[in-house]
């Protein structure tokens, strides 16, 4: 019944609703390719840096989002949509925040799985409760939670050392307390994952959205702000111990996340104070993560857990209609 | 058996599709999710549960006209306890490995929802040998249930079926699937698999 109720509202040419009526020029498809594009250079120093091999893979999470969303459409009998770039968005962003070394089938089963389990199984783009993208990632980490944490260095790293795997260097800091010059992490000469790495790249793309409004500039804000702030007290606490703010934002994946998955419109509130909410929240995990728990890096699992409670802070922030009372 | 308004193979058959305890009446989900990493422990816990489930049923119905209505709850708890008592006990005796496997799902059987679904819904009400075919039916769509989810569990968490390799040695085996999260992914994607079917059948749920 509830699959017939959607197709009726879908099918449905005319819309009536109250005044004022604003037309504009957006567009889903319009939105996603903008994404697509200003996540172009840190996938173009994502290639530079670990080679050809993380252009195939990045094309292989591509093919496989695209070919699984337009066989789930298919066989759901809906309109195909692969061509709003909501897909290719996924495949990018999953392949990005993937180890260089990941083997192929990995890729596929956890685009797959981002798409098909994250994404459709809820209903499809903008009915999906977590980035899809990150659920792919998480479904990796769970499963071949090895693969997943063996680094290869860059190609420039290779010319002067001679080893076969690195380590991030938030794992460095946090096993070895080694750190990392900060123009490593700016420039993105560090292990990591394929698309992380050069923080600004990441960074250039990140305010072209935040510019044309793609995005909620108070999520990342909001976030990048706590990890400072939090990163900050707990090093001045103990400088030894914890490391200091600007490392805790430019090492591991917190640009990236902070700039192209925590403001996935779908997956991040609708209200201003909301944001602000959904990036301190965030922001207050991460720092947890990375200082208190097992693992080193904590970006994917502080958005994963914020976009679980996101429909709940959409209801308690809902602006009051006029003439509401209280 | 012209006073009952269904025939004893409905009886039997609607445990295993039409009213599976867990895939339609979602019951017992707690042994279901916990002991289903590998297809032996699935179908070991099916076992004592139709064991469990047949014994107690068979008891109910007999004595049913006997338990006064306002302690039949512990009634059938104590003839519960009794037969999942005997069931966890043969069970470490004789099968100690697959005992220490199940944990504390086995004697936790008494609690189970479905034990104590059928004896109020079914077996305190009807004769005996309908209970026992009703035992039957509900016990064993669990234990295939489990069985199917256990299969599907291991031949991808560890790359074979009842101990048996499947996968080529090169398989990369899937962590997360015989991991409690694992669990709840497949039972999930099972139920909705039925859901499906059942909505191609046209049959209401």
């Amino acid at each position: 019944m509830e699959g017939k109720k959607t197709n009726k509202l879908e099918e449905k040419i005319l819309y009536l609703s109250p005044s004022p009526h604003v037309k504009s020029g957006e567009s889903v498809p319009r939105i996603m390719w903008t994404v697509v594009i200003t996540l172009m250079p840190a996938t173009i120093m994502g290639v530079y840096f670990f080679g050809i091999r993380a252009l195939w893979v990045i094309l292989v999470s591509i093919a496989t989002a695209v070919i699984t969303e337009a066989s789930i459409q298919l066989m759901r009998r809906k309109k195909i949509t692969v061509y709003n770039g909501s897909a290719v968005i996924t495949g990018l962003l999953l392949a990005l925040c993937l180890p260089p070394s990941i083997p192929y089938y990995a890729v596929i089963i956890g685009t797959f799985f981002g798409i098909a389990v994250g994404k459709h199984a809820f209903g499809g783009l903008g009915y999906n409760i977590f980035n899809p993208a990150l659920i792919g990632r998480a479904f990796l980490q769970a499963s071949f939670p090895v693969k997943m944490t063996t680094w290869t260095p860059t190609l420039l790293q290779q010319k002067c050392v001679d080893a076969v795997t690195t380590a991030t260097p938030l794992g460095l800091f946090k096993f070895e307390k080694v750190t990392t010059p900060y123009v490593d992490l700016l420039w993105g000469n560090v292990g990591g994952c394929i698309g992380e790495t050069c923080a600004i790249a990441i960074i250039a793309g990140g305010i072209i959205l935040l510019v044309l409004r793609y995005a909620d500039w108070r999520i990342p804000l909001s976030y990048l702000g706590t990890v400072a702030i939090l990163g900050g007290i707990f090093w001045l606490i103990n400088p030894e111990q914890y490391p200091d703010p600007l490392f805790h934002l430019l090492a591991g994946g917190l640009m990236l996340g902070a700039f192209f998955m925590a403001t996935d419109m779908v997956t991040s509130p609708s209200t201003p104070l909301g944001s602000w909410i959904f990036g301190i929240g965030a922001g207050t995990l991460l720092i947890i993560i990375r200082l208190f728990g097992g693992l080193p890096e904590g970006v994917m699992y502080s958005i994963i857990l914020m976009n679980s409670v996101t429909p709940l802070i959409n209801m308690f922030t809902r602006p009051k209609i006029l003439g509401e009372k209280k | 058996m012209s006073s009952f308004k269904t025939s004893l193979a409905h009886e039997f058959t609607k445990g295993l599709w039409k009213e599976n305890p867990v895939l339609r009446m979602l019951l017992g989900l707690c042994p279901t999710l916990a002991v289903t990493n590998s297809a032996v422990n699935g179908l070991s816990m099916g076992l004592a549960v139709i064991f469990t489930l047949t014994c107690s049923s068979t008891l109910i119905s007999l004595i049913r006209n006997i338990v006064p209505k306002q302690v039949r709850i512990p009634t059938f708890i104590i003839v519960i306890a009794t037969f999942v008592t005997v069931a966890d006990r043969t069970l470490a005796a004789f099968f100690p490995t697959i005992s220490k496997a199940l944990g504390p799902y086995v004697p936790l059987i008494v609690v189970n929802c479905i034990i104590l679904g059928r004896q109020e819904a079914f077996a305190s009400k009807n004769p005996v040998h309908r209970a026992i075919i009703d035992a039957l039916g509900m016990s064993i769509g669990f234990t295939l249930t489990l069985t199917i989810l256990g299969m599907f569990r291991e031949l991808l968490g560890a790359g074979s079926i009842f101990n048996l390799p499947i996968m080529p040695e090169s398989f990369d085996t899937w962590l997360v699937m015989i991991l409690p999260p694992g669990a709840f992914l497949a039972l999930g994607l099972m139920i909705g698999i039925a859901n499906w079917i059942n909505s191609k059948l046209g049959i209401k749920s």
